[in-house]
């Protein structure tokens, strides 16, 4: 065995590998780009090495830096986790050439797996079944077109080289198909340079479903049994689970050994997987072979007892496969969710930002999180914004689905914009508790899942408008306690009034619609109570702080919550998920007018594309100064008024930070 | 320290019956108070807020740290004195927390005849001043004042303590360190101007605030020059160019914004040099005094079972208990802040002054400060007593009370006549702050008493031209001086021409006392020195 290994990655995976491999007494080496100096994977590891600049291509794509960071560590094998190098030949052959072993599988299953078209002659050639279709080098409209009719309509045309979407059709009826084709051929070249297609009977209700293979170098092979994936938005995977619905033991049978002939047609070795489409009627069809370790693979582990990762540094040590196929068996449910930095409601953009508060529910046997970040912690806009997978188990899939919504209701975040809410509807909706699932399933349910909770606001905007009373008077006790008069009545935050009612007005808003509130504090005995009223409906509210959590007690109805508060933003998480409140503050007019500053500044995080102006540069109104791109979208800078550039204070390729001043800039008649 | 045990019975009808009178005198204060709170009528009200202004109670709340407590000061101030409705006396006045300092505040209302000085809002803003003075706290005027109400000119501008002194108290208080901040959100006409002109900093609102010595009116008269206010003393004349303010707001939130930071920025630490111990709510409810006061102002309550309710614990160390009776003098602490109290219970005595001068020598060496609870109809009189000095009794009583040193606060909770008026430390005796519960009277002396003896004197002129004073005549000679007694010594009369700093409702007692020692421990207590006790 090993006694050191690198690390080849970062962020949840990287930290996956490192409790596995100190576990098992293996020391650990982290790289690290600039953004991840700080990052829990280096704090984690053993020893770390700095390997460039934050953007993975000036880091964690960098070959040579990765295999020279092993060489100066003495780590004799590198775990890529997955992404970035994990399905690199190259970076797989380079390290067989440094003699480091590459805790994957051989150079030539890469490469195999590499092209789609390739992949699929091989496994055709292995009789593992593929969705019908034509994977011909003549690339004819015509005889495409023949074969489109001949396995009949809908049909779906992808581009070989292609990923992500792009340079893909369906096409429902014959008279579509021209039109179609060449829209997909045109995709497809400006995308990757190469327009060879394919075309492929398309399954209307298809599912998702995964095996897990491992092999070893003494001819043993396995399967760990099967993951739906079928739950996916824009390609993507949401959630998964393990064992799938509705699957036969005959079925699963079936599949898996079709996965390992796949496996050994290219005469694998280590962790994979072998997904295929399977359709309503039982068939499946082979799609595609994944030549590492999946995100997903953690469901796995909780219904097989297995850690695929020990499992993959022992194979790549040369040890025999841990159990044979008739030792591993099924034990309960589990399902994962990826918990994203990314907003559902306006397409899943990517979010960034600083956790600044950043509480997971409790681990158990049950619940599992695996996250590469703590509190504190940037999403930079680097590096995929994943912040943590949610992993829960139970005996049944019902028992494991209701495991997974509280787990999801004790997940608080803040600072960033999170899939939370949207992953708590998913997971609580009826088709999916029903197992009605297919891959277009998000599509099918939207009005299920992106619903904004239209309940009222009545209980929780005057729990927000408490807590900030009573974390007020909390504030200003412990301010209190610092000082030489710590016992005086000024020091009480009650907005007391001689002969007058004790009245805190707060406004707050949610979904942009203000409400105004007042919590009038009232005194019986010794006891502090509050009368809010929130559009001429009065409460009667009685309430406590403990560290993050509010208790309170209003009409009657006790409750909690936890709060989290980042300067006048406000998450109230409770049972159902979180609401989010601005606290108003009063106008105080835009300190930059009067002609003073006229500086342009930054709508957000992003990188420079291009600068389009030169300083002293005389400009009109709305003329574009500057490209930015940030979240995947392009910005443009315009010049607010007439006048002149006077710098420029970035360029091409710079990484801006959201806020700062791009351009000096004096209007004309200044 | 021995806990006061109670001796009320809050079932008995006596102590309902007088609960539900001193409920009436409240809620007529408080709805009072109420109309008063308004300012100006709702059309001036309303044009002032069309101009983009918050209304000056709104801009005093929005001055003060969220949630600070904030003590005002002669809510009733000009209530009922001029033929004309000035509300407050147009002028709000008080005490709170700003960037974690107490600090006075002084805020024009412009919605009540212009923010136009009447002599009581002059009165009410030297008042202000004062307390500011003698308790070492910042001021923040909030300025939107036209100038001094010139019908009024007379009572307002010549005298001492006119409008000028407002001024020499600035410049004073400057030179004492005690900060002047103006805020400057409306008009500030001539004398007016000097409010900013002469305040350590200033902050003016832009589009809102003009400074300026005679208004466009005025200057078109003196030299025919035709200027709009803004260009003559707006905003960007007085910060970019005469220098007159320091700070450019762009709206009233701003504008307080700005003076909130200035005051963090005083570097000001509060001397506050005592024995503070944990604070201790009081063993009984604050609300239960309503019911201890009796309905009949000549009956009399011990007044223990009022300390009882406003002390920290209901704890009571008493001096000299068996001595002197009538007086009750003891150590307590109110907030955590040691106190010495001294309170009437019947008339006083000789002993009960001699005893309350000692009390006073004790406080005043140990720098602890006083609460008087004046409730006293005055010192005893007769041949026996004045033969046992009477006089210079009640003298010894009065001179340590004029020359203590230390913070002196006075509570008018029931009578208060006569000379027991100066030895339990009445208005002219200096008290950093004086209060009035609602049933409290003040008067030279009681108005039965005053119409006995002037029917007394009224009776020997008559007997002595040998006519004769039927019983029916002699009561409709002292009716109406009863009733004037009664009008003229009632809490609104006086807290109208500022003779006290607020009637208050008696529930809110150990809130005011609290608020208004831990105000005055902003300024180190003095040592004493007393003037000559004739023995």
């Amino acid at each position: 065995m090993f006694t050191k290994i690198l690390i080849a990655n970062r962020g949840e995976i990287a930290c996956r590998i490192i409790k596995t491999a100190r576990k098992m007494g293996i020391l650990t080496v982290a790289v690290y780009s600039d953004a991840d100096a700080n990052s829990l994977h280096v704090n984690m590891a053993d020893e770390a090495v700095h390997i460039g600049g934050s953007p993975s291509r000036e880091s964690y794509l960098l070959s040579e830096k990765v295999i020279a960071a092993a060489k100066r560590t003495g780590a004799q094998a590198i775990h890529p986790g997955y992404g970035f190098l994990a399905e690199n030949a190259e970076f797989c052959r380079m390290c067989a050439d440094e003699n480091i072993t590459f805790i994957g599988p051989p150079v030539a299953a890469i490469e195999a797996m590499g092209s789609k078209s390739a992949a699929k002659n091989i496994m055709e050639k292995a009789q593992v079944p593929l969705v019908p279709g034509y994977h011909g080098e003549d690339q004819s409209e015509a005889v495409i077109k023949k074969a489109a009719d001949e396995m009949g309509y809908p049909v779906l045309l992808k581009a070989t080289a292609g990923g992500g979407g792009k340079g893909m059709r369906q096409i429902w009826h014959e008279e579509e198909f021209s039109a179609g084709f060449l829209a997909a051929k045109r995709e497809a070249k400006s995308s990757f340079g190469d327009d060879t297609m394919l075309v492929e009977k398309y399954l209307t209700q298809p599912r998702h479903v995964e095996i897990q293979v491992f092999c070893d170098n003494h001819e043993n092979a396995v399967y760990l049994f099967e993951r739906d994936c079928s739950v996916q938005r824009r390609h993507q995977k949401v959630i998964e689970e393990a064992p799938a619905f509705n699957m036969s033991d005959e079925l699963r049978a079936k599949m898996g050994e079709s996965a390992i002939k796949s496996a050994q047609a290219i005469g694998y070795r280590g962790a994979g997987t072998v997904e295929f489409l399977l359709d309503v009627d039982g068939a499946f069809y082979f799609m595609e072979m994944n030549t590492r370790l999946q995100v997903e693979h953690p469901v796995t582990e909780y219904i097989t007892g297995q850690d695929l990762v020990e499992w993959q540094l022992r194979v790549a040590a040369g040890e025999v496969l841990p159990k044979t196929q008739q030792q591993l068996t099924i034990h309960g449910h589990a399902f994962e969710a990826r918990i994203y930095a990314e907003d559902p409601n306006n397409d899943f953009l990517p979010a960034t930002g600083t956790l600044t508060f950043l509480q997971p529910p409790v681990e158990s046997e049950h619940v599992r999180v695996d996250t590469g970040v703590r509190q504190g912690d940037e999403v930079s806009v680097f590096y995929d914004p994943m912040i943590a997978k949610l992993i829960v188990w139970d005996e049944n899939r019902e028992k494991a689905l209701q495991r997974m919504a509280k787990a999801l209701s004790e997940y608080r975040i803040n600072g960033v914009t999170t899939n939370i809410d949207f992953l708590y509807n998913l997971a609580t909706s009826k088709p999916f508790i029903d197992a009605e699932i297919d891959t277009g399933f998000i599509d099918k349910h939207q009005a299920l899942i992106f619903h904004e909770d239209e309940q009222a606001l009545a209980g929780e905007l005057p729990m927000a408008a408490l807590y900030l009373v009573l974390a007020q008077a909390q504030a200003a006790q412990k301010n209190a306690a610092h000082t030489n008069d710590p016992c005086s009545p000024w020091n009480m935050t009650n907005a007391w009034r001689l002969n007058e009612a004790n009245i805190h007005h707060i406004t707050l808003a949610h979904n942009n619609i203000e409400y105004p509130i007042t919590v009038e504090q009232k005194r019986q005995a010794s006891a502090c109570y509050y009368l809010i009223t929130v559009d001429g409906q009065t409460v009667d509210c009685q309430g406590r702080i403990e560290n993050n959590t509010i208790y309170t007690s209003i009409d009657g109805y006790r409750s909690h919550a936890t709060i989290a508060q980042n300067d006048n933003q406000i998450s109230l998480y409770h049972q159902n998920g979180v609401v989010n409140f601005t606290h108003v503050l009063p106008d105080c007019g835009d300190a930059n007018t009067g002609g003073d500053h006229g500086g342009l500044i930054a709508p957000m995080n992003g990188t420079m594309v291009s600068v389009l102006v030169k300083a002293g540069e005389q400009v009109t109104a709305e003329q574009p100064l500057m490209i930015m791109e940030a979240m995947k979208m392009e910005h443009t800078i315009r010049a607010p008024s007439n006048g002149v550039v006077d710098s420029i204070y970035y360029h091409d390729g710079d990484m801006v930070d959201g806020g700062a001043e791009l351009i000096a800039f004096t209007p004309e008649d200044a | 320290m021995a806990k006061i045990i109670s001796k009320i019975n809050p079932r008995s009808p006596e102590f309902i019956e007088n609960t539900q009178h001193m409920q009436k005198q409240v809620d007529d204060l408080k709805e009072k108070l109420a109309e008063i709170k308004l300012g100006g009528g709702e059309r001036s009200r309303e044009r002032h807020l069309s101009r983009g202004k918050l209304l000056p109670r709104d801009r005093v709340y929005a001055l003060l740290d969220p949630g600070s407590p904030f003590l005002e000061l002669s809510q009733l101030a000009a209530y009922q004195v001029y033929d004309d409705n000035v509300p407050a006396a147009g002028i709000i006045t008080g005490i709170g927390r700003v960037g974690g300092q107490e600090c006075i505040i002084v805020a024009n209302d412009a919605t009540v005849k212009g923010g136009t000085y009447y002599p009581l809002t002059v009165k009410k803003h030297l008042r202000a001043q004062t307390i500011a003075q003698e308790n070492n706290l910042p001021c923040i005027y909030l300025v939107d004042s036209g100038g001094a109400n010139l019908p009024n000119q007379d009572d307002v501008f010549p005298d001492k303590e006119h409008f000028g002194r407002i001024f020499f108290n600035q410049a004073n208080m400057s030179a004492q360190s005690i900060p002047q901040i103006a805020v400057v959100m409306g008009s500030c006409t001539a004398g007016g101007a000097y409010v900013p002109a002469m305040a350590d900093e200033s902050i003016i609102v832009k589009e809102q605030g003009t400074i300026f010595l005679a208004g466009p009116p005025l200057v078109k008269a003196a030299t025919g020059e035709v200027v709009s206010a803004e260009d003559l003393g707006g905003a960007d004349v007085h910060c970019r160019t005469s220098g007159v303010a320091d700070h450019y707001a762009q709206n009233d939130h701003h504008a307080l914004a700005i003076a909130r930071s200035a005051v963090s920025n005083l570097n000001r630490v509060k001397p506050v040099q005592m024995a503070i111990k944990a604070v201790q709510e009081p063993a009984y409810s604050s609300e239960e005094i309503y019911g201890i006061v009796p309905k009949d102002p000549r009956q009399p309550f011990d007044v223990r079972e009022i300390i009882a309710r406003v002390v920290d614990g209901s704890n009571f160390d008493e001096f000299k208990a068996l001595y002197g009776t009538t007086l009750v003098c003891g150590f307590a602490h109110i907030f955590g802040y040691p106190v010495g109290i001294v309170a009437n219970n019947g008339i006083l005595f000789g002993e009960s002054a001699q005893k309350g001068a000692h009390f006073i020598e004790l406080c005043a060496q140990r720098k602890i400060p006083l609460v008087f609870l004046q409730n006293i109809t005055g010192f005893m009189v007769g041949q026996q007593y004045e033969a046992g000095g009477i006089a210079k009794h009640g003298a010894k009583m009065v001179t340590a009370v004029a020359t203590a040193q230390v913070p002196k606060f006075t509570l008018l909770i029931g009578g208060s006549f006569g000379a027991g008026n100066y030895g339990m430390c009445g208005r002219a005796y200096d008290p950093r702050f004086l209060f009035m519960w609602p049933n409290a009277r003040i008067s030279v002396m009681g108005g039965e008493q005053a119409a006995g003896v002037l029917a007394q004197v009224k009776r020997d002129q008559k007997d002595k031209r040998g006519e004769v004073w039927s019983e029916q005549d002699e009561a409709a000679f002292k009716q109406p001086i009863i009733d004037d007694y009664e009008h003229q010594g009632h809490p609104y009369y006086a807290s109208a021409r500022l003779w006290d700093d607020g009637v208050i409702d008696p529930a809110d007692t150990r809130q005011v006392l609290g608020l208004a020692i831990s105000a005055s421990l902003n300024k180190p207590i003095k040592e004493t020195k007393f003037g000559l006790f004739r023995m």
